[in-house]
Parts: C-alpha cells; structure tokens; sequence
C-alpha cells in the first residue's frame, strides 16, 4: 500500500500535465482551459488530501498506534485540579478533555469581558488631555505590547507565587475571604428555595428597562424632550430583584472556606494558575484594544467636537453620542481580531499549570499517542469559539455601521 | 508560463507528501552519521549540559554506547530536549532514533504507542518530596495536601491512583515542564512534589539547601526505566538492546574502560573472546562489526562505572545502587548471554 503512493503520486502528476497540454492546443476557449484548470486543482487538491490521509494510515499501522477516537470512553485516570463541574480521575478521557474544553471556554468569556472593561479605559487614557495619563498609557501599550505573551504569564505567575503567603499565614482582608498562595477564597453563595423568583424578577426588571428605553427615544423623537431612560433602567433592574430577595425571606446561603488539614476547603476559589492566566491575558490583550480605541476615537473629525462644543453640549455627551458611535466603527473590526486572539493564546495556560483544553489534551496525547485526534479536536474547538466570537462582533459590527441610504 | 508553474509547484508537492520513512534506522544513522538521541529538558545525572554545554547524564551515556557502537565515536549525537509529554510521540514519529530519557516500560506504551522498549537500565518507584519543616514523614499524611505533577508522566497517573487507593484526595497541579512544576514546589505553590525517586534525589541538589526538603520514605509504585525506539523496526531494537545489554554483562566480567583492551587481548574466557569479538561473529547478528562492545565499554564503560560516574558515593547525588545491583550481588540487573 505504502510502496504504491509515490508512484500512483507521479503518475498523477504526468496526467495532470498531459490534461493541461491538449487544453492548452486543442481548446483556445479562455474560459472552458479556465474551467478545465480549476477542475484539475480541485481535483489535485483532493487528491493530496486523500494521500496525505492513507500515507498517515498506513504509517500509524505500522507503528501500531491505534486511531478514531475509542479511548475518549475508556476510564482516564489523570488528575484534574482547577474544574467547573465535578471530576475525579475516575472518569473518561472524554470527560477530562470536555473539562478542560469549559475552563478554556470559562477563560475565554471573562478574559474578553476583563479585557475590553481595560482596553476602553487604556484607549480613552491614551488620548486624555491629562499629560500624564495620555503618557502613562502610552507606557503601558508599548510596554505590554512588545514582550511576549508566554514571558508575561511566566513573570505574573511568579509575582503571584511570590507574593502570597502560605495557607496558615493566610491574608483575610474582609470576613468570609482569604488571599494565599493556594488561590483567592470567597463565600461562596448556596441558593435556596425561593431564589428563583428573584431571577424571575431580574428578567422582569430587564425586560421593563427595554421597554422604556425603546419608548424614551419615540417620546424623544416626537417632543424632544430626552428622558434618563438608562438611570430608570438601571434602578430598575437593580431594585426589583433587591425587594424580591428581602420579601422571600433572604434565599440565599454562603459557605465560607475554611482551612482544614494542609489547605482551605468550601468556598469559591479562584487558583493561582487561573489568576495569572487571566492577569497575563487580559492585561496583554488590553494593550491591543487599548489603540484600536484610541484609533477609534481619533478618527473622529475635531471639527465635530468642535461644534458640538460651540453648540454647549456636556463632555460626557459628547463621548457617548458623538464620539462613541463613530469610534465603534472603527474599533469593533480590529477588536474581533483581539478578541479571536485572546481565546487562541489562552492555550498558553499549559506553561504555568491551568489545565485549559491543551493542557488536558496535551496529557491525553502522552498517555494515549493519539496526537491527530487530539490535535484535531483543539482545531474544531477554537474554531468554533472563534467563529461564534466572530459572529456576534459581526453582529454587533453591522449595527453601528453607518446605514447608507 | 504561470500554468507550468502551478504544476511544478503540485508536483514537488507530491513528491514530498509521498516520501516514506526509510528502510532502517540503523541504516539511516550511518547514512546521515550521527545518532539522533531524545533526551529530558534537564534532569543532573540522567541527561543536562555541562558548564561546557555538552550533554552529560545516565541517560546520555546509554546514548553515547550505541553511537559508539555503530559510528565508532560516542560524540557522533544531535540532542534533542523533549518535555515528558514528546518522549513517545518523539520516537514514533521518527524525531528521535532513541529516546533515552526517564522513560518508564509500561503496557500500554509498549503494545498501543508505537513504541519498543529495549532493556531496562534503572529500576525506580515513585516517592514524594516535602519541606522538612511541614512535618509530614509519611505520605499517608497527605490527606487533602497540593502536590506539583509533570504532565504525561506515568507519575501522574500512580499519585492518582494513590490518591484514590488511600483516600487521601490529594489535589494535583500539572505543569508541562519539570522544571515549572519543581519551581511551583519550591516556591511552595503544593505541599508536596512527586517524581521517580532517583529524580527526586536530583531534583534536591538543586535547590539552594537540600536540607531543607525531606524525601517520604513511601516508594508507591515500580518504575522500570527503559530507553526506547520506535515500533517496528526490530534491527534497530535489536541493536539497542544488545549494546546496553553488553555493559551490563561487562560489568559481570569486570570489563572496564581502562582494561577492555588488555582484556582482548589476553583473555583465555570463551565468553569474553564472544563479547569482545576475539572470537565468533556476534557482530553481525545486529549488523556491526566484531569491536562494537569494545568501542561502547571503551567509550562509556560499563554499567557500573556509568553508574558511579553519575549517581555513585562522589556525586552531589549519591543514590544508592539498591535494585540496580548485579543479580548475583542482590541487584535485579540480570544479562542475556551474548552468544
């Protein structure tokens, strides 16, 4: 089988030149040599994919390495600390590798919510009319910028490891949380009966902001008198679920990490390897949406600050009226890249010990040797986070473009 | 002109997509002329660089034996540093020629990766390092303890067992490098790190007061340590094992470097005249000529002294020899007979 692929290879090869000469003298049709040419790239592009996958077939046969992904069902045995759901070592290698799957999905959502919250400021900083907030900025994006990703991981996981003291000297800034090399403990809240109705009414109070910001802006259009519609929004959402919460009676219970033995128990935690993750992450990337930002911004005509200036229009309603809507056009394109970034350098976890989707892949492949299906796998799975980001920034593109008319 | 190139372009393609992995290993690595062997990232005693960045180790010399035996010169090796997680996939895939690296023989490796093991060189079992002032002295103490783990490392996998088999929940942080994971433990990220014992017993060297750090009593599995080639290529496994083989049985015979010469030369021992090609042709059973264990023992020495060069009573690390003794002086070290 092996022997034969070279030489059916070459043959392949002459046809395709053989097909291309009689194209070439007998057909002078530019568009029929034209159809013809694609067909054969088409059909050479298959075909080399079709080698390339019984070459790697029959090498793995001969290696005796197993393919498909069977072992995904067979007990996997690896220690997982750090998990969202609960896992022992017990469970499946699929298993494992889905919890591995969550955390880089988990790192993902807060590293983009962190790092735009960042990036707005950075960018807004950058070009402040306060001398050295624009330069302390400016330090900050060329800094970060230019080292790279992995070097930053490595240093704020060191400064984190460093820094922090041991389990029993641990740092308790307020009740219920303690700071220590082990990782960041906070009450961790435990939802009783009757809870539920205190989400129903966040989703009541959010849906009644909707409706009177979407009727604040007709009453703006037909009066001109412009109503606070995000501040009633806001004491909306915040109070509606407030009241609910004291009239069903408080549902809501917090468990409080205690040391026990060599180490905190209970609680919400946050480990080491995640914080510096997100540190690294967010504070690099930030760097990046930082200047798209303030790109944004300054691709707005000073000639229209101006006017509205002249016109006595406030500071903060000229960014949020006039600068912002326009700066977002410029911004959100270049952020989606940032953001797409920022899930794939999330695979860099692996160097400081969080074990994120490569991580857990990577042990896989080491106990197992089944690298194409694990490989395969991380590409399907930042494909598909990256494609879903890339979607909603499209979205989100497409309704602050200017509506041509 | 553009088509033809296109053309061109998909045929070299072609041609490239279609070149097959060689006939031999043993032949490749006479062809190209050096060995290309897969050591660890630096472990001092098994394979590091030296203040002169040459690679010195356990692990290294096995290395040094072969190319010696096959090239006639124990320099003749590219190294290639893999984490714990390549080793296998370095050999399999071709990388490698050897992976000489803390490699541990186990079932799976052997019949489902791709891989052959050759013969074991170092009998080990996983043990567990805490700081001295913790107080733990057994690792039946460390319930719900932190410990620092490589990942794909069968250590990994036996401190989940262990964990599971005594109730002890441990929580495992798994670093890619050893050196990362050992950092985190020093910098006291886990209360406790976990390696083969020789390992640990090197790692210790390493920081500033190797006192401060204790090693648990407890060895919770067997670790036998074997470098490895890639499936299937039974001449190459063959030749492998055999050369080591051949420091082990001349260590038996009390064949060092200094005397392997005088030893050819004089010796009346049937045995000896076979090993060191005096007599016979044992050679040519793995391809080579008839000098290519004395070219090895003369290069490397024999077992014991590669073992004394690197872990005996004179180094920083001093590991006892313990299994790894001659059968007949309580060891496990039992030689095929090379005839």
């Amino acid at each position: 089988m092996v022997s034969q692929i070279p030489v059916t290879g070459f043959l392949f090869a002459i046809l395709c030149c053989r097909a291309m000469n009689i194209s070439l003298h007998k057909l002078n049709d530019g568009r029929i040599t034209g159809l013809l040419m694609q067909l054969v790239v088409v059909a050479g592009i298959i075909y080399l994919g079709y080698l390339l996958f019984e070459n790697t077939q029959a090498n793995l046969e001969a290696r005796n390495i197993a393919s498909g992904f069977g072992f995904m069902s067979v007990e996997g045995g690896l220690p997982i600390s750090n998990t969202l759901l609960p896992y022992t070592p017990a469970d499946t290698y699929g298993y494992a590798f889905f919890i591995g799957v969550l955390n880089t999905l988990y790192v993902a959502l807060f590293g983009i919510i962190a790092t735009t919250l960042i990036g707005i400021f950075i960018g807004v900083a950058r070009v402040s009319s306060n001398w050295l907030i624009a330069r302390l900025a400016g330090i900050y994006v060329e800094t970060l910028r230019n080292i790279p990703l992995l070097l930053i991981l490595f240093f704020s996981y060191g400064v984190v490891l460093a820094g922090l003291p041991g389990p029993k000297t641990s740092l308790n800034p307020f009740f219920g949380c303690f700071i220590n090399i082990r990782g960041l403990y906070l009450p961790k809240p435990i939802f009783q009966d009757g809870f539920g109705f205190v989400v129903l009414a966040l989703v009541l109070g959010a849906i009644i902001a909707w409706v009177v910001s979407r009727w604040s802006v007709d009453y703006r259009d037909r009066t001109g008198i412009s109503i606070p519609s995000g501040w009633i929004g806001s004491a909306l959402i915040i109070s509606l679920p407030l009241i609910t919460y004291f009239i069903a009676g408080g549902p809501l219970e917090w468990d409080i990490a205690a040391l026990k033995g060599f180490n905190f128990k209970g609680g919400l935690v946050f480990r080491p390897e995640f914080s510096a993750l997100m540190i690294g992450l967010v504070l690099y990337t930030a760097a990046f949406i930082g200047e798209n930002v303030r790109s944004g911004i300054q691709s707005v005509d000073a000639g229209q600050l101006d006017a509205a200036k002249s016109f006595g229009v406030s500071k903060g309603k000229i960014m949020r009226r006039i600068i912002l809507p326009q700066a977002l056009r410029v911004t959100i394109p270049a952020t989606t890249n940032d953001y797409t970034s920022l899930v794939k350098n999330s695979s860099l976890a692996v160097a400081i010990g969080y074990p994120d989707m490569v991580s857990v892949g990577g042990t896989i492949i080491g106990q197992n040797d089944q690298a194409i299906e694990i490989i395969g796998l991380w590409m399907a799975v930042y494909l598909a986070i990256n494609l879903i980001v890339s979607t909603i920034m499209n979205w989100a593109n497409s309704k602050v473009q200017l509506v041509e008319r | 002109m553009k088509r033809k190139g296109i053309f061109t372009v998909m045929f070299l393609i072609l041609a490239f997509v279609t070149v097959q992995a060689s006939a031999g290993t043993l032949k490749d690595v006479k062809a190209k002329g050096f060995l290309t062997l897969g050591v660890s990232e630096g472990v001092p005693g098994f394979s590091i660089p030296d203040s002169s960045g040459r690679w010195v180790g356990f692990d290294v010399d096995m290395g040094r034996a072969v190319a010696a035996a096959v090239l006639g010169n124990g320099d003749k090796i590219k190294f290639v540093s893999l984490a714990s997680k390549q080793k296998i996939v370095a050999v399999s895939s071709g990388q490698v020629d050897i992976t000489s690296r803390t490699t541990t023989w186990t079932m799976k490796r052997d019949c489902k990766q791709g891989v052959d093991f050759t013969t074991i060189v170092f009998y080990d079992g996983q043990g567990f390092m805490v700081p001295k002032k913790s107080g733990v002295t057994s690792a039946k103490q460390l319930k719900g303890a932190t410990v620092c783990v490589t990942a794909g490392t069968t250590t990994e996998l036996n401190l989940a067992d262990f964990s599971r088999a005594n109730g002890l929940n441990v929580e495992a942080i798994v670093f890619d490098g050893k050196k990362e994971a050992f950092g985190a433990y020093t910098s006291g990220r886990c209360d406790c790190f976990t390696t083969d014992m020789s390992q640990l017993a090197s790692l210790r060297t390493t920081v500033a007061d190797p006192s401060t750090h204790i090693i648990l009593p407890e060895v919770i599995s067997k670790e036998p340590l074997a470098p490895l080639v890639r499936h299937g290529d039974n001449q190459w496994k063959d030749l492998v094992t055999w050369v080591i083989d051949g420091l082990i049985v001349a260590e038996e015979y009390g064949i060092t470097s200094k005397n392997v010469m005088s030893i050819k030369k004089n010796s009346k021992d049937p045995v000896v005249q076979r090993m060191l090609g005096t007599s016979g042709d044992v050679g040519s059973f793995i391809g080579l000529d008839n000098d290519w264990l004395v070219r090895a023992i003369k290069t490397v020495g024999n077992y014991g002294e590669i073992y004394n060069r690197h872990f005996g009573p004179k180094t920083k690390l001093n590991i006892p020899r313990g299994l790894n003794k001659q059968w007949n002086k309580g060891g496990l070290l039992y030689s095929l007979p090379i005839r």
